[in-house]
């Protein structure tokens, strides 16, 4: 039947497209979806049409990109871009959106390499117009040529110095860089650069960024211990706190960032088992050293199950699809533990660095749980922390109770924007453990579908998830 | 009060039946506590549509019939003493409702059922049949196909999770104590009750259970019986759209935050509460039948509840001859049916220690034979 | 002010934002297309009538949320600019 795979990937970053180029060696059908336009994920975006000539300014991970993009391409994949997952079961059916119609698929194995999304930054003030995130300012950079001019830089970790320094090189004017990491986590960070074994070039890169914000005009301040966002609709000011003492810049474009989280709800939609990641502070889709996840024909690897950079990811994606072709007897067991063994070496290597960052990085809890209880903590529905707080006095447990009370969680966005910072805030207020409060019951569709388009599906005979 | 009780009356269960009661008990100053399992439990009060809904209920029984309108205008003046303590608008409205035919047959035969549980009625159901062009004028957008409508002016909706959450409130305003655990085990000893819950024990005179399907196994330890089942309805749930819908329908309401809520589905699947796409879809071609333009409007979540059923679809009020002081309560109308529960039921379990004759017929007794 | 750092040698394509004509390149979402234009109110929201605009571009925060040939709720960040395209703002829908 012409749309029966071996194999279904989504996701067509570079976790996907190194899984695919792979795959595609051996005698396999494989099917590639992807929301973008073209190929790339979120990291590799635009890679293929922007013709800035700005372009090598995006720095060699950017270039490189070209590279695996041009590898998918000559891959023989049936590659479908503009195409929205929005149903997923765990036998391997998979309904997707394309041109407002509903297709229907079904593979042997799934392998699901959505990436990452921002991890919330809940301050007061971040949902006034004029507030975006770091990801966003890159999306419009590589994307659309735009750059957002005099904004403020908040946060932390790794793609906020990248930007910045993007923006830097390229001339576009940036009003002030405020860095959030605290001083402890220096220290704490410090002993793990003996994990990194020699492999500093990472580290370099990082010292480099920011020495070059910091020589260059650009007002740098870090060691920050509260910030607020002001403005009436739009944003006409931030403020920072630093040694007990609130000060201003005015400013009409803030970007925030505090690192990135996996994108789970596609995943926990088909059942996924999930883990807390308690040096990332985050969700992780719980997989074994294949990325096989749970649910025998589903595999989660990349960004979508763990964070761990571009290159990490692509190497993931490669295991993956080794084991992916194991189980559907492509190839032995024996013959995979065999072709992975460089790859998981140098998957080793690029996670060698992880317990550095993720310690330098981690976000301060008065960022991850809000203390005004004005802030807003769920987008969609305005949702604020003292709601929550007092739907926890009510007696809710979790954030399903919560949901129920507040709405919160209850948008669009199915909870992708508020999942993270409501568990913690009931974990912190019952003085208990992230996993004891767990995390939204996802449900289907992954992402909204027209009931026009709903009706046209073609039936399917599915367990119910 | 028993000296050896920490409280006048134990409600186990904390859903919409549950603090319906809770609330009705501790509003006549009751020393009440509602005990309530954790944020994973299996709450049909979570799966609610949120309809306050009289027409075509109790076709076989009249006495269901009569209780649901009755429950149904008792609705407003619960819903001003829910807002007057709480200050939750819980989104009452009770401008009727529509049931909607999708073909002469069914038009034909609501007529029929419509008409029996009039004449059979002693609280004076009325209704009235609207065909294509008169339900026109009421739904504007109503599609081409739909041959008619039955509207009953009893009919009504509130939010039934605000409605949860009211309950709640006004249950802890009163002086009722929540508490969070599963019940294993109760002891009746001779003039009180021990209710095993994971923490410890705790005593009252009397112990309502309104705990949904734990109602089975804890009802033989009062000397009752219930025998329930499950039923799964599916709903979809919308994006905001501008409101278009001015009445809730059996089938379709606009939440007062501008969602639609779109079912449904009566199925057999054992206690599964997830979706499924062939039931998602018919639904969808069921509403777009109904609305034509709801094509272009998104879904953005799909949920599955359990009504919790009896063999004859009515509800259970017992009360323990054994074990005087214990009831049970069982319903799939937690919504409709919240002001008897909060109001009656109450009333009738502290000041009569037992149910009205009006009630026996609905006693688990009925299934004995 | 966001700006174009780079000319982009695509396409032209016209589009209206409140019945007011703006020059786009293909390749824009409307989303980036808007924001250059100056336009940073996309919508108002139901819950509190609040401004919002893009938030994080690639959807995942809903926030972009525009009419788009009379159709509500279309994210901006997520669809590709068309010849004659007419977008307007969402205002808040229970209004």
């Amino acid at each position: 039947m012409n749309n029966h795979y071996d194999i279904i990937i989504i996701g067509a970053g570079p976790a996907g497209m190194s899984a695919s180029c792979l795959a595609s060696k051996y005698k396999v059908k494989i099917l590639v979806l992807d929301v973008a336009i073209s190929p790339g994920g979120q990291i590799f975006r635009a890679v293929e049409t922007n013709q800035s000539s700005h372009k090598q300014k995006f720095g060699t991970n950017y270039l490189n990109g070209i590279k695996l993009v041009n590898k998918f391409r000559k891959c023989s994949i049936d590659y479908q871009s503009r195409a929205k997952v929005w149903h997923l079961s765990e036998n391997g059916e998979v309904h997707y959106l394309k041109d407002n119609k509903t297709h229907f698929v079904k593979a042997k194995h799934i392998l699901i390499t959505t990436g990452a999304q921002e991890r919330p930054f809940p301050v007061t003030g971040w949902t006034l117009n004029g507030v975006m995130t770091a990801g966003a300012a890159q999306i419009l950079l590589k994307e659309s040529n735009l750059g957002i001019q005099n904004a403020v830089f908040v946060g932390t970790g790794p793609l906020l110095y990248l930007i910045a320094h993007q923006y830097l090189m390229m001339d576009i004017p940036i009003k002030a860089v405020i860095d959030t990491t605290p001083l402890s986590n220096y220290f704490r960070a410090i002993p793990k650069i003996a994990g990194l074994r020699g492999n500093y070039n990472e580290i370099y890169k990082g010292i480099k960024w920011i020495g070059d914000i910091k020589k260059s005009n650009t007002f740098f301040i870090n060691r920050i211990s509260d910030l607020r966002i002001l403005g009436d609709e739009e944003v006409n000011a931030i403020e920072y706190q630093k040694n007990g003492q609130w000060n201003k810049i005015e400013c009409e474009h803030v970007l925030l960032h505090q690192g990135l989280v996996p994108e789970i709800n596609i995943s926990l939609s088909v059942g996924c088992r999930k883990i807390w990641n308690q040096q990332q502070a985050c969700w992780n889709i719980d997989v074994d050293k294949w990325f096989q996840s749970s649910l025998p024909c589903i595999s989660v690897a990349g960004d979508a199950s763990s964070i761990s950079g571009a290159v990490a990811a692509a190497a993931s994606g490669k295991i993956a699809a080794l084991n992916i072709l194991a189980k559907l007897n492509i190839i032995t067991a024996k013959n995979r533990d065999q072709l992975a063994i460089p790859i998981h070496k140098s998957l080793k290597t690029e996670m060698s660095i992880r317990t550095f960052l993720e310690t330098l990085f981690n976000p301060i809890s008065r960022f991850r749980i809000p203390n005004n209880n004005d802030t807003i903590v769920c987008r969609c529905e305005e949702v604020s922390a003292g709601e929550i707080r007092e739907s926890v006095d009510l007696g809710s447990k979790g954030p399903n109770q919560t949901k129920s009370f507040t709405r919160c969680g209850m948008g669009p966005c199915q909870g992708r924007l508020c999942g993270l910072t409501v568990a913690e805030i009931i974990a912190d207020q019952l003085n208990c453990s992230i996993e004891e409060v767990g995390y939204y019951r996802i449900r289907p569709p992954v992402t909204p579908i027209t009931l026009g388009e709903l009706s046209t599906t073609k039936p399917t005979v599915t367990r119910s998830n | 009060m028993n000296k050896m009780c920490d409280f006048d009356s134990i409600v186990i269960g904390g859903g919409m039946i549950g603090s319906s009661i809770a609330f009705g008990l501790a509003k006549q100053d009751e020393k009440v506590a509602m005990i309530d399992e954790g944020d994973n439990a299996l709450r049909a009060a979570r799966g609610n549509f949120g309809l306050i809904w009289v027409q075509g209920k109790g076709e076989k029984n009249s006495s269901y019939a009569d209780l649901t309108l009755q429950s149904a205008k008792k609705w407003p003046k619960f819903n001003n003493e829910l807002m007057a303590l709480t200050k939750i608008d819980i989104g009452f409205e009770q401008k009727g409702g529509f049931d909607f035919c999708l073909n002469q047959e069914e038009f034909d035969e609501r007529i029929i059922l419509l008409k029996h549980i009039a004449e059979n009625s002693h609280e004076q159901f009325s209704y009235e049949m609207f065909n294509h062009d008169e339900l026109a004028k009421k739904l504007p957008k109503i599609g081409p196909e739909v041959v008619g409508a039955s509207y009953s002016s009893w009919d009504g909706h509130v939010n039934p999770l605000l409605l949860l959450r009211s309950l709640h409130k006004g249950f802890q305003e009163l002086g009722g104590k929540l508490l969070t655990h599963s019940v294993s085990d109760i002891k009746y000893n001779d003039s009180y009750f021990s209710v095993q819950a994971k923490n410890g024990v705790i005593n009252s005179n009397k112990v309502i259970l309104a705990a949904g399907f734990s109602n089975q196994n804890l009802a033989p330890k009062i000397g009752l019986k219930m025998s329930l089942f499950p039923q799964r309805g599916q709903i979809l749930v919308t994006e905001k759209i501008k409101p278009f819908l001015d009445y809730p329908t059996g089938l379709i309401r606009q939440t007062n935050e501008g969602g639609l809520l779109l079912g449904d589905s009566h199925e057999d699947v054992g206690f599964d509460d997830g979706t499924n796409l062939q039931t998602m879809q018919q639904i969808a071609q069921r509403v777009t039948t109904i609305f034509p333009f709801l094509r272009d409007v998104k879904m953005i979540r799909a949920w599955g509840s359990l009504r919790i059923l009896t063999d004859d679809r009515l509800p259970i009020y017992d009360y323990s001859k054994t074990c005087p002081g214990a009831y049970t309560v069982s319903s799939h109308s937690g919504v409709t049916l919240a002001p008897i529960h909060a109001l009656d039921i109450a009333s009738y379990i502290v000041k009569d220690g037992k149910l009205p004759i009006s009630l026996n017929c609905f006693s688990a007794e009925r299934f004995n034979d | 002010m966001i700006k174009r750092i780079d000319s982009l040698k695509s396409e032209m394509i016209r589009i209206y934002f409140e019945d007011k004509l703006i020059y786009a390149h293909k390749g824009d979402t409307v989303a980036s297309a808007l924001l250059e234009a100056g336009v940073t109110h996309f919508q108002n929201t139901t819950s509190r009538g609040s401004q919002r605009g893009p938030f994080c571009m690639m959807g995942v925060c809903f926030d972009c949320l525009v009419e788009i040939d009379e159709q509500p709720n279309q994210q901006a960040c997520m669809i590709n600019v068309y010849q004659e395209m007419k977008i307007k703002r969402q205002a808040n829908l229970l209004k």
